[in-house]
């Protein structure tokens, strides 16, 4: 149709390498993903100029924010008058963790920002950080980054298991005034252009994204707030338990697909 | 449609196998406002899912649903009718929203909650605009 064909579209077959190391941007679906046959990262479906984007650490505006989070590791922050780098001296000992994220503990979910936020109000005396501000995105990027290319793996059994199948119930529900769920756009269309954008799978691989719509590096439960609020539905809480077991739940169906932090997006 | 009825409200509209006999408002529908209607992104926004020769000026049209030339030689003004009011009742488990319809919405932003997402009038307005989607 030519309207469409004037957009830029990506090229699906085109394999994502950023300094040398080749990453899984497209794989076989596990098997809990009991609708797909195999499973994309996002950048599948992103444009020529925005896939180029991610191949060059020095072009990805996200290591902006990734050279922030390094300066604050080091900064002296709180009434313990400690850095990160006081208690956790190689940033790589964290590699493996992004992969592995979100974990669940006690019968509850953790994330990466609530990790963070822990070590500055228990460990530093410092003030916890906003869940989608510029610090703590920084930060989720730089601790994901040591993981990046790593394949996701969570676990879903066990006590995550009655978490797993909350978020599972939240991705297949309706909601807001166009009365559409997670998988009516990201299981059934992606693929397929909504008006202007080409539809991906939704998967969060790629988190912290930067987009270049904000400009900014993007957090996980920033954009199912944004997906939410487009189909004109009162989102959930950053950090809320449904977005928790819905994120553990997306990261689920993307395992296998490397980590990518940070992405680039449109 | 039928010129002396009284307006329908959204959740009272009789559905027989999908399809809405009567205009839900009384009157006729407009067919400049509902191309209107049908384009504007805040309205019925259909090109984000339909592809339709008749806006070829507009850029980005969708492909999550079918093209919708010629649409009125595959459907009644009654059936479309329908599927503009509730796409439900003749597609089920459509994406496709219902436009005319309050009831049951999950957590509806607040600015939106107990609307329909189209008035009545609108709804008549696009329909007597697919009305003219004929194949060529
Ligand atoms: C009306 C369609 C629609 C619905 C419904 C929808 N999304 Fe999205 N979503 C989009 C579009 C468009 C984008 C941007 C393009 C893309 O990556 O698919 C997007 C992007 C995303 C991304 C980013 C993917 C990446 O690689 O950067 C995630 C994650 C996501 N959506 C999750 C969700 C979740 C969770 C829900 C349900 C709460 C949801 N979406 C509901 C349309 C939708
Ligand atoms: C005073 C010591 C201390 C400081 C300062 C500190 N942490 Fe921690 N951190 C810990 C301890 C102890 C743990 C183990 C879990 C716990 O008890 O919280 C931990 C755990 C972690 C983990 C999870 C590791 C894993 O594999 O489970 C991450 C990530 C982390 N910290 C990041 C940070 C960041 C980022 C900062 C700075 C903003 C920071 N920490 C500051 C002591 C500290
Ligand atoms: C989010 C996607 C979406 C939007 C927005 C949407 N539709 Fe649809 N529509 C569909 C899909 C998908 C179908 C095919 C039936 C199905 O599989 O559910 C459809 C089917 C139809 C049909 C039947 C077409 C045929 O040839 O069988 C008509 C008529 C129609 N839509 C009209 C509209 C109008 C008018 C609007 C706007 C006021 C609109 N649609 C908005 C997704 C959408």
């Amino acid at each position: 149709f030519a309207a469409t064909a004037s957009i830029a579209q990506a090229d699906e077959s085109a394999s994502l390498e950023i300094e040398g190391e080749t990453f899984v941007t497209k794989t076989k679906a596990p098997a809990h993903a009991e609708n797909l046959d195999e499973i994309y990262s996002g950048w599948v479906f992103r444009a020529d100029e925005t896939q180029t984007l991610q191949t060059d650490d020095f072009d990805n505006p996200g290591f902006v924010f990734v050279d922030t989070a390094m300066d604050l590791y080091e900064e002296v922050d709180g009434t313990a008058d400690k850095a990160c780098s006081s208690c956790h001296e190689n940033v790589e000992d964290f590699k493996g963790l992004r992969a592995a994220m979100p974990r669940v503990k006690d019968g509850k979910v953790q994330t990466m920002e609530e990790i963070i936020n822990n070590c500055r109000t228990e460990h530093m005396g410092a003030k916890a950080w906003k869940w989608s501000g510029t610090q703590m995105s920084s930060m989720v990027a730089y601790i994901g980054l040591q993981s990046r290319g790593m394949p996701v793996k969570v676990a879903i059994d066990g006590d995550a298991k009655p978490i797993w199948e909350q978020g599972k119930k939240l991705y297949y529900s309706r909601f807001g005034q166009l009365d559409m769920a997670c998988s009516n756009c990201h299981e059934d269309n992606y693929g397929n252009m909504i008006r202007a954008d080409h539809l991906s799978q939704g998967q969060i691989n790629g988190f912290p994204t930067y987009r270049l719509k904000n400009a900014k590096l993007n957090s996980i439960h920033g954009r199912f707030k944004g997906c939410m609020k487009n189909i004109r539905a009162e989102p959930f809480k950053e950090g809320s338990d449904e977005f928790k077991a819905l994120q553990l739940y997306l990261a689920s169906r993307g395992a296998g697909l490397t980590v990518e932090t940070p992405s680039v997006r449109n | 449609g039928v010129a002396t009825a009284e307006p329908t409200p959204a959740g009272k509209v009789q559905f027989e196998e999908g399809a809405v006999k009567a205009s839900l408002t009384g009157q006729a529908g407009d067919v400049a406002n509902g191309r209107k209607v049908f384009k504007n992104r805040k309205l019925g926004n259909c090109l984000a899912c339909h592809a339709n020769s008749d806006m070829k000026d507009e850029l980005f049209h969708g492909e999550v649903g079918p093209t919708l030339d010629g649409v009125s030689d595959r459907w009644t003004e009654a059936e479309l009718r329908g599927i503009v009011t509730n796409s439900k009742k003749t597609f089920e488990g459509s994406i496709m929203p219902s436009f005319y319809v309050v009831d049951g919405i999950g957590r509806p932003l607040k600015k939106f909650a107990g609307k329909s997402i189209l008035s009545g009038q609108q709804v008549e307005d696009v329909v007597a605009y697919l009305m003219t989607l004929k194949e060529q």
